[in-house]
């Protein structure tokens, strides 16, 4: 169980961000230019992440507002059946921004009887980007981008069903 | 109330999450500053069996924008690299992250993130090979 289960804080995303910037300062001292670029190259990504790290947090409050356990769990859970992939799978395919923007809400959405498979499906069906199809095709071409798109989607099923039969692996049930 | 109780949660989610996400993006940006394109191609020997795990080793190590994954699975296949293996090196790009690995263990569970990540990067080897073997059978030339 998560430290943030028990209704604690826990110290480890600060202990996260502060060995990196320890890496950093590393780097600093070996080769500036590098820790120069490196900088560059971040702002640049926060500025592409910064929307869509508000859409997850207006997803994350709406969802605490709106969404009760019973909801969640028919939507999402063990009962939803193709429904729920169905929604996993679509919603997996549109999100945008990087993945782990994505953790909180799914973390919030488990807590509230989302599958583990389905969490896992969707992660998986963000390797799909439709908006890169067409530079997949210039590169590849348009008979590999269908089958490997179309092994991409037919794979999630196989990863989350895989990764909530480890996760339960040994009776730990997520109910 | 119950607005200011769900801002409240969100709220504490974000500063759980925000370090976690400036942590993971300058480990990103280091990662692409200090790795140039060309030196994928260093890794690969040719070896049929090989070529594909060391394609979605780098694919899990690697980080960034799934474009560029394109861009360096392109100039690899010039090279002479296998579609396998730059099939398993685009997959693993985006289904395996071992730089967020830190922050999905924190927040989705340390079994769940370990689990999802090993079968993503087996599945990226499996897909590969299934992928290629379809296309040849299509009569594609890979």
């Amino acid at each position: 169980m998560n430290p943030e289960q028990k209704g604690k804080i826990s110290p480890y995303p600060a202990l996260f961000l502060a060995v990196v910037l320890l890496v950093y300062a590393v780097v600093f001292i070996l080769d500036p230019d590098l820790a120069a670029r490196s900088l560059a190259r971040f702002a640049a990504l926060l500025r592409q992440v910064i929307p869509a790290l508000v859409l997850v947090f207006l997803l994350l409050f709406a969802v605490d507002l709106f969404l009760t356990p019973k909801r969640v769990a028919g939507a999402l859970g063990r009962e939803a059946g193709a429904r729920g992939w169905l929604i996993a799978t679509v919603v997996g395919v549109v999100s945008t921004g990087p993945v782990y923007l994505w953790f909180p809400l799914l973390a919030d959405l488990r807590k509230n009887g989302m599958r583990p498979a389905l969490a896992a499906a969707f992660l998986y069906c963000r390797s799909v980007k439709l908006p890169l199809v067409p530079l997949m095709v210039y590169y590849f071409g348009w008979l590999y981008t269908a089958v490997l798109t179309v092994f991409m989607l037919g794979f999630s099923v196989v990863v989350g069903l895989a990764t909530e039969r480890v996760e339960e692996w040994g009776g730990k049930k997520e109910e | 109330m119950e607005i200011r109780s769900s801002a409240k949660k969100t709220a504490k989610s974000f500063l759980q999450i925000v370090p976690m996400i400036a942590g993971v993006l300058l480990l990103v940006s280091l990662l692409t500053a200090a790795i140039p394109e060309e030196a994928y191609a260093a890794l690969f020997t040719g070896h049929p069996v090989l070529d594909p795990l060391v394609g979605a080793a780098a694919g899990s190590v690697a980080a960034g924008n799934p474009v560029t994954s394109y861009v360096i699975g392109g100039e690899l296949l010039r090279v002479g690299v296998s579609l396998t293996a730059v099939t398993a090196f685009i997959v693993a790009w985006v289904s395996v992250g071992l730089v967020s690995l830190p922050a999905e263990m924190e927040v989705m569970g340390r079994r769940f993130a370990l689990a999802r990540n090993a079968i993503s990067f087996l599945c990226a080897v499996l897909m590969a090979v299934l992928v290629v073997l379809v296309l040849s059978g299509l009569g594609a030339s890979p």
